[in-house]
C-alpha cells in the first residue's frame, strides 16, 4: 500500500480481473499459451487494460462501513479474506463452494456467499458481516431470536443464518410472514445439527420484533 | 456418600428443569464465539493436505523438491513413502506449510508422485460381486429358527439397503498448533480435550505434560472427533518445522467427506416368523456391511432390535472391506442402520398380516427390555400424529397420485455418564467458578453445568463461571455416546456440594448452628427452613477472608448409578406422515414426531432441540443424503455439499417432539440423549412411505428414482 491514491476504491481499476485482462497478463509476461485463438484474443485485449496478479495486489475493502486495506492474491475469496486477513471470522467456510451459506455476507444490500466473491470484486462494494450487523450495544433482534428460540447448536453454521435471516428481513418487511415465507427466505442455508425448527421460529418472532422500530 | 449429593426431588428445583437459553448463544448467533479454526495468532501459517487421488495404489516414488524451494513455503513433509500402498482415495500423502493458504496450495500441487495404479474395490452393496473383500463373520443360531418357521401362520422376507453417509461436521476435522520450547499449544476441533492432548503427544513424541490443549467452541462432530489425526500430527510437525510458528491446518471439504468419518452402509435380507396375533417366533437375517478399508461396520446382534431375545433366531453377517475412508462413530453406532432394518421387516409383517403396525410392535413388547415405557410412548406419539384418524392399511390410500402414509420406528440406549472430575472454587469476593476438562459440542453441555451448580449453591447462573474446553481442568471424559450430561452433571453436583459444605464450616458458628443444619438458598446461607437466621451469599463468601474454597467432585459411573443419581437404558418410538407423488417419486415430510425418555432432564428446551436436530439428520438420512461412489474410478462422486445432500430448511416439515417427562423416569437420575433420538426416524419414514405407496422401497435414502422404480416393481441401487 504505497498511497492513499491507490487505495482510494473509486480510483481503483474495478473488477480489473476480467478473463480478458487475465489473459493479456499471462499472453505478454508467461508466454504460457500455446493456440492461436487465445493469442490472438490476447493480443486483441486493449492496451490500456489494468492488469492485476498473479501475486498479491493490494486492495481495500469497505466492510462495515470501514476501509480495510490487505494484500491479497486476486484469486483469494471474499471469505478467506475476511478471516485470514482481515479477522473477520463470523462468517465461516463450509462447503467454499456456493452451497451452504455458512459464509453469508451483505454485498451492497443483498446476502451473498462469500465463498464465491473474489476479495479483488468485493472493492467498492458496501459489506456488512454478522460483525458489523451485531455492533450495536443492544442485542440484534435476529441473534436474540435465535436465542430464545435454540436456533443453533454447535453454532457453526447459525452466523450466516443471522446474516440470511437479516438481509431476509430487511428485503420483507411484514410483521405477518408465514413459515412458508421464512423456508423459502432460508433455503440458500444448510445446518447440519439440525436446527431448522428454532430458526423458523426465531425468524417469525424477529420479523414481529423488527416492526417494533427495533430495527438493524 | 453423604444424601446432600442427591439431586432435589422433582418439583422442589429451581434451576434444573427449567427451559433456559444456552448461555453461549448470544456469542455464537452474534459471530463472537472464536472456533479454532476462526483462530489468527500473529505469525500465522497455513498447512495443506496432498491426497491421494486413487482408491488404491502404490507411491513408486514422490518429489518434494520444487514445493520446497518455492516462494512463501516453509515446511513440506512426505507422509506416505515411496513404497506405501494407498487403500482410499484422499488418504494423506503429503503436508506444506505456507505463509498464505494459497501458497500452501500452490506447494501441495508442485509436488510430483509417480504411482502405481492398483485394483479397487469401492462397492459393496451387491455382496456377490465383493470377491474376498467380504468376511463372513459365522452363523449365530438361538432356538431352532427352522421348526419355527415350519409352526408360524405367516411368514415374511424381505431386502433393506441403508448406505454410507458421512459426518459432514461443519467445522471440518483440523487444529492449530504452534510450539513455545519443547511445550505443544494445541486448538483442535475436537470432542475429546481432556484425551487429545496425549493422543497428539504419542504421535510426536512429547510427554501428555508439555501438550496444552484449549477450544472454547467446535462445530460438530458426530462421534468423529475423538483422536487427533495424523492432520494433528503433521500440522504439529509442520509448525516444529517452521520454528514453532503457529500452524492451521483445517481439511477441505471433500476430504472432510471422504476421510474424516462416515457411518457403516448396512444391507439385509431378513426372513420374519410370527403367529396370526402378529406374535413374532422367529427372526432370520443376513446382513453385510463396510465401514471402509478395515471392514466391520456392523454389530449384527443386535438383531432383531429391541426384541432381541426372540426364542428363535439365526443371524449371519459379513463385514465387507473396500477402498474407502474408515468408518468412525456417527451418532448411536449400529443402531439406526439396525433400527431401520428391523422396524421395516416388522412393518413388512404388520402390512401381510392386515394388523395396525402399532398394536404388532406392542404385542412383542415382551421381549423388549422395557414394555411399559415403549407402550406408553407408542400412545403418546400415535396421539401427537392423529395415528387412529391417519392410518389406513398398507396402500390403501385412495386413488390420487399423492399417496400419504404412516409409519413408526423404535429406539434404545444407554447413556450412562463418563467418568468425569470437577472443581469447583468459592471465592471471597462471592464469584464462583466451575472448571473442567469437558466440552460444548453444541449440546448446551455448558449452559448445564452451570445449571446444575446454581441449583447447589441457590445463586444466578449469572454469579458462576464455567471453566470448560481445556486439559488444564480436571479430568472429563470425550463426549460420545450420550455419556458427557450424567458424567459432568454428576462431578459439578458433587464438587459444589463439597465446596458449599466447606463454606458451611466457615458459617455456621457465626450463626449459631451446625454446618449440617445449614442450606444455600435464594442467594442466601440459611438454617433449614428458617430465613430469619441467615446471611446473604455475599456476606457469607466474605467471611472466607483471603482465601478462596476450592473442591473436587468426581463421577464414578457405576457408584453414582447405584447411588441414584445417574442412570442408563432409555427408550424412544418416532412417528412419520408422508406424503408421496406417485408421478415423479417425490416423498415429502407432513409431519415426523418424536418421543423419547432420558431420566431426569436438565433443560428441557435444549433437550428437545437435541431431539429435533435428530430427527432432522434421520429425515436426512432418510430422503436425501448418501455417499456416492464411481465403481470404475474409485472415486467419491459426491465429496462436496451440493451433491452430498444434507436436507434444507425447507424439507422437514412440522417436527413435533415430546420428552416424556415423568416422575418414574425422573427418579432414575441423568441418563444422556445424544444418540436415541438418532435411532428411530429412518425407520418411521420408510415405513410411512411403504404403507403410502403399497409397496416396500428398499433403499434409502428414498430419492425419486427409487420410489419410482419400487413402484414399477424394479430394483435399483
Amino acid at each position: 500500500m504505497s498511497s492513499p491514491k491507490e487505495t482510494d476504491p473509486s480510483k481503483k481499476a474495478k473488477r480489473s480481473f476480467s478473463r480478458r485482462g487475465f489473459l493479456a497478463g499471462v499472453g505478454v509476461t508467461g508466454g504460457a499459451l500455446t493456440t492461436g485463438i487465445l493469442e490472438k484474443t490476447a493480443e486483441a485485449a486493449p492496451a490500456a487494460a489494468h492488469v492485476v496478479g498473479p501475486g498479491e495486489v493490494p486492495i481495500t475493502l469497505n466492510i462495515n462501513g470501514k476501509p480495510f486495506n490487505v494484500k491479497v492474491e486476486p484469486r483469494t475469496t471474499l471469505c478467506d479474506t475476511l478471516r485470514h486477513r482481515l479477522d473477520h471470522t463470523a462468517a465461516k467456510r463450509v462447503c467454499d463452494r456456493g452451497t451452504c451459506g455458512a459464509c453469508s455476507v451483505i454485498i451492497d444490500g443483498k446476502v451473498m456467499y462469500s465463498c464465491t466473491v473474489l476479495a479483488i470484486d468485493a472493492q467498492g462494494r458496501k459489506i456488512e458481516t454478522l460483525e458489523g450487523l451485531t455492533a450495536g450495544p443492544r442485542p440484534h433482534p435476529v441473534s436474540a431470536a435465535f436465542v430464545n428460540n435454540d436456533a443453533q447448536q454447535c453454532g457453526y453454521c447459525t452466523p450466516g443464518f443471522v446474516v440470511a435471516a437479516t438481509n431476509f428481513l430487511q428485503r420483507n418487511k411484514n410483521p405477518n410472514l408465514t413459515e412458508e415465507d421464512v423456508k423459502r427466505g432460508l433455503g440458500g442455508n444448510l445446518c447440519r445439527c439440525g436446527t431448522y425448527v428454532g430458526v423458523r421460529k426465531a425468524v417469525l418472532e424477529a420479523a414481529k420484533s423488527m416492526q417494533g422500530g427495533n430495527h438493524a | 456418600m453423604p444424601d446432600e449429593y442427591l439431586w432435589p426431588p422433582m418439583g422442589q428445583r429451581k434451576v434444573m428443569g427449567q427451559r433456559l437459553s444456552r448461555l453461549d448463544g448470544p456469542d455464537k448467533s452474534a459471530g463472537r464465539a472464536k472456533y479454532n479454526s476462526d483462530l489468527n495468532p500473529q505469525g500465522l501459517l497455513f498447512a495443506t493436505l496432498l491426497t491421494s487421488p486413487y482408491a488404491h495404489a502404490r507411491v513408486k516414488s514422490i518429489d518434494i523438491s520444487a514445493a520446497k524451494s518455492m516462494d512463501g513455503v516453509t515446511a513440506v513433509r512426505i507422509i506416505a513413502q515411496p513404497g506405501t500402498e494407498i487403500q482410499w482415495e484422499g488418504a494423506e500423502i503429503a503436508s506444506v506449510a505456507a505463509v498464505t493458504e494459497e501458497k500452501a496450495r500452490d506447494g501441495a500441487r508442485a509436488i510430483k508422485v509417480d504411482w502405481e495404479v492398483l485394483p479397487h474395490v469401492v462397492m459393496w452393496e451387491d455382496l456377490g460381486k465383493v470377491g474376498n473383500r467380504a468376511k463372513p463373520a459365522g452363523e449365530q443360531v438361538t432356538g431352532d429358527p427352522d421348526a419355527a418357521f415350519k409352526e408360524a401362520d405367516a411368514t415374511v422376507e424381505g431386502d433393506y439397503m441403508i448406505p454410507v453417509i458421512t459426518h459432514c461436521c461443519l467445522e471440518p476435522h483440523g487444529q492449530t498448533v504452534q510450539w513455545s520450547g519443547d511445550k505443544v499449544e494445541y486448538f483442535p476441533s475436537s470432542q475429546n480435550v481432556s484425551g487429545v492432548g496425549a493422543d497428539l503427544g504419542r504421535a510426536i513424541n512429547v510427554k501428555a505434560p508439555d501438550i496444552h490443549v484449549h477450544m472454547d467452541y467446535m462445530g460438530g462432530g458426530f462421534g468423529s472427533k475423538f483422536p487427533s489425526d495424523l492432520w494433528g500430527s503433521e500440522c504439529a510437525q509442520l509448525s516444529k518445522m517452521s520454528g514453532g510458528k503457529p500452524v492451521k491446518l483445517f481439511l477441505e471439504r471433500s476430504s472432510e467427506l471422504m476421510i474424516a468419518g462416515n457411518r457403516p452402509g448396512v444391507g439385509a435380507k431378513v426372513k420374519v416368523g410370527a403367529k396370526n396375533d402378529g406374535t413374532i417366533t422367529t427372526w432370520e437375517s443376513q446382513t453385510w456391511a463396510t465401514g471402509g478399508y478395515g471392514g466391520g461396520g456392523l454389530n449384527a446382534q443386535l438383531f432383531p432390535y429391541v426384541f432381541t431375545i426372540v426364542p428363535n433366531r439365526r443371524i449371519n453377517h459379513t463385514a465387507v472391506s473396500i477402498n474407502t475412508g474408515s468408518a468412525r462413530a456417527w451418532r448411536a453406532p449400529n443402531h439406526p442402520q439396525v433400527s431401520f432394518v428391523t422396524c421395516s421387516a416388522f412393518e413388512d409383517l404388520a402390512a401381510k398380516l392386515k394388523m395396525d403396525p402399532i398394536e404388532l410392535f406392542k404385542k412383542n413388547l415382551h421381549y423388549s427390555d422395557r414394555p411399559e415405557v415403549y407402550a406408553k410412548q407408542l400412545d403418546i406419539a400415535a396421539g401427537m400424529i392423529d395415528w387412529k384418524q391417519n392410518w389406513h392399511q398398507r396402500g390403501d390410500s385412495g386413488s390420487g397420485v399423492v399417496k400419504r402414509g404412516l409409519g413408526l420406528g423404535i429406539g434404545t440406549w444407554g447413556g450412562l455418564g463418563h467418568e468425569s472430575k470437577c472443581r469447583t472454587t468459592i471465592h471471597p469476593d462471592a464469584s464462583v467458578e466451575v472448571e473442567l476438562g469437558s466440552q460444548d459440542l453444541g449440546t448446551a453441555t455448558r449452559t448445564m453445568i452451570a445449571m446444575v451448580a446454581s441449583e447447589t449453591l441457590g445463586v444466578p447462573i449469572s454469579r458462576i463461571k464455567i471453566k470448560i474446553g481445556d486439559n488444564s481442568f480436571p479430568n472429563s471424559g470425550g463426549s460420545g455416546g450420550s455419556t458427557t450430561i450424567g458424567g459432568v452433571s454428576t462431578s459439578t453436583r458433587k464438587s459444589t456440594v463439597n465446596a458449599l459444605d466447606k463454606l458451611f464450616q466457615v458459617v455456621a458458628p457465626l450463626l449459631n448452628t451446625t454446618p449440617d443444619q445449614l442450606e444455600a438458598k435464594d442467594g442466601r446461607i440459611q438454617v433449614k427452613g428458617n430465613p430469619e437466621k441467615s446471611m446473604t451469599w455475599d456476606m457469607a463468601c466474605r467471611k472466607l477472608g483471603t482465601n478462596p474454597i476450592s473442591e473436587m467432585g468426581e463421577n464414578n459411573p457405576r457408584e453414582s448409578m447405584k447411588e441414584g443419581m445417574i442412570s442408563q437404558g432409555v427408550g424412544g418410538v418416532q412417528m412419520s406422515d408422508v406424503s408421496v407423488d406417485t408421478e415423479t417419486g417425490v416423498v415429502k415430510i407432513n409431519r415426523h414426531v418424536a418421543v423419547h425418555d432420558c431420566g431426569l432432564v436438565v433443560n428441557p428446551k435444549t433437550a428437545e432441540s437435541q431431539v429435533f436436530g435428530a430427527c432432522i439428520m434421520s429425515i436426512s438420512a432418510a430422503l436425501t443424503e448418501e455417499r456416492i461412489m464411481d465403481a470404475e474410478t474409485g472415486h467419491m462422486l459426491n465429496a462436496d455439499m451440493e451433491f452430498y445432500k444434507l436436507a434444507g430448511i425447507g424439507d422437514i416439515g412440522e417436527i413435533l417432539v415430546h420428552m416424556d417427562i415423568a416422575p418414574e423416569h425422573d427418579k432414575r437420575g441423568i441418563i444422556g440423549l445424544g444418540e436415541p433420538p438418532t435411532i428411530p426416524g429412518i425407520a418411521a419414514i420408510a415405513n410411512a412411505v411403504a404403507n403410502a405407496i403399497g409397496v416396500r422401497v428398499p433403499m434409502v435414502p428414498m430419492t425419486p428414482a427409487r420410489v419410482l422404480a419400487a413402484l414399477e416393481g424394479r430394483r435399483t441401487a
